[in-house]
C-alpha cells in the first residue's frame, strides 16, 4: 500500500503503518486520517496525542501498550484524557492502533 | 493466579538478535499481567550500560526500551555483581533505570539491584518459569 502526499509516494504496510518511520510529517498522519474507510478529519484533540506518541517514542523507542499509553496520558495531560472511554472516542479503531498508525510508530508490540 | 516468569539476558546487547527478541518477549508477557523479573548476566550485563552507540553496527539503539518497562510495571532488575567484575565494571556503569511506586505517591524508585552470584541463584530457584537469551 502507499499514500500519496502532495506528489510525493509514501510507503505503507498492509495495515497502514509506515514502512519507513522517516517519512513521517504531519501531512501523512492527516492523510491517512482522510483515507480511513469513515474519513477523520484531526481535530486538536487528536493532534494533542499524536504528538504525545511521537514524544514517548522519541523518549522510549516503542510504541506503548494501551494500557500505558492511557495511563501516561493520564499523568500529562489530566485524568479527564488519561481514560479508555475518552481516548476510544478520539480513535474508534483503538487508540493504541489508530494513534500509532498517525504517528508514525510502529504497531504497538503485543497488539495483535 | 499470576505466576512469577524471569527473563535471563546473558548476551551482549548487539550482533545477535537475543536482546531485543527479550526485550520485545517481556513486552508481551507484561500485557498478560505475570510477575515478571529480569536477569542480567554474562554479557548481558552490557544490555543496561550507560552510553550505548550502536549507530557505526546500523542497528537502533533500544536502551532507552528498559526505561519504559516500570510502566509495564516490570520493576525487578537484577545484575549479577561477578559479571561485572569480569568485565571491569561496576554498578555506576548501568543507566538509572527506575520505576514509580504507585503505592507510595509515584516515588521514583531504583529497578536495578547489584546482587551476586549465590544470590541470583537464589532469584532463579524462585521462578515458576525461565527465559533464557
Amino acid at each position: 500500500m502507499a499514500l500519496d502526499i502532495g506528489g510525493k509516494t509514501i510507503a505503507t504496510d498492509e495495515e497502514g503503518y509506515l514502512e519507513n518511520l522517516n517519512d513521517w510529517t504531519p501531512e501523512v498522519a492527516t492523510a491517512m486520517a482522510l483515507a480511513e474507510e469513515t474519513p477523520v478529519a484531526l481535530n486538536d484533540e487528536h493532534w494533542e496525542i499524536i504528538n504525545f506518541l511521537r514524544e514517548y517514542y522519541e523518549e522510549y523507542q516503542i510504541a506503548p501498550a494501551v494500557r500505558v499509553l492511557t495511563k501516561a496520558v493520564g499523568k500529562r495531560l489530566g485524568a479527564d484524557k488519561g481514560n479508555s472511554k475518552y481516548l476510544y472516542s478520539l480513535f474508534p479503531y483503538g487508540p493504541g492502533k489508530q494513534a500509532c498508525k498517525y504517528a508514525g510508530l510502529p504497531k504497538p508490540t503485543g497488539c495483535v | 493466579m499470576a505466576k512469577k516468569f524471569i527473563y535471563l539476558n546473558r548476551k551482549a546487547p548487539y550482533g545477535t538478535v537475543y536482546a531485543l527478541e527479550s526485550l520485545e518477549v517481556v513486552l508481551i508477557a507484561a500485557a498478560f499481567e505475570q510477575e515478571v523479573t529480569l536477569a542480567f548476566l554474562d554479557d548481558g550485563v552490557y544490555q543496561i550500560a550507560k552510553g550505548q552507540n550502536p549507530k557505526a553496527l546500523g542497528m537502533k539503539n533500544f536502551s532507552a526500551t528498559y526505561n519504559a518497562l516500570g510502566d509495564y510495571g516490570i520493576t525487578q532488575f537484577y545484575v549479577e555483581r561477578e559479571s561485572l567484575a569480569e568485565r571491569g565494571l561496576s554498578e555506576d556503569d548501568l543507566m538509572p533505570i527506575v520505576y514509580e511506586d504507585e503505592d507510595d505517591d509515584y516515588a521514583e524508585k531504583p529497578s536495578v539491584r547489584v546482587v551476586s552470584r549465590a544470590e541470583m541463584a537464589q532469584i532463579m530457584a524462585d521462578q515458576d518459569v525461565t527465559f533464557s537469551f
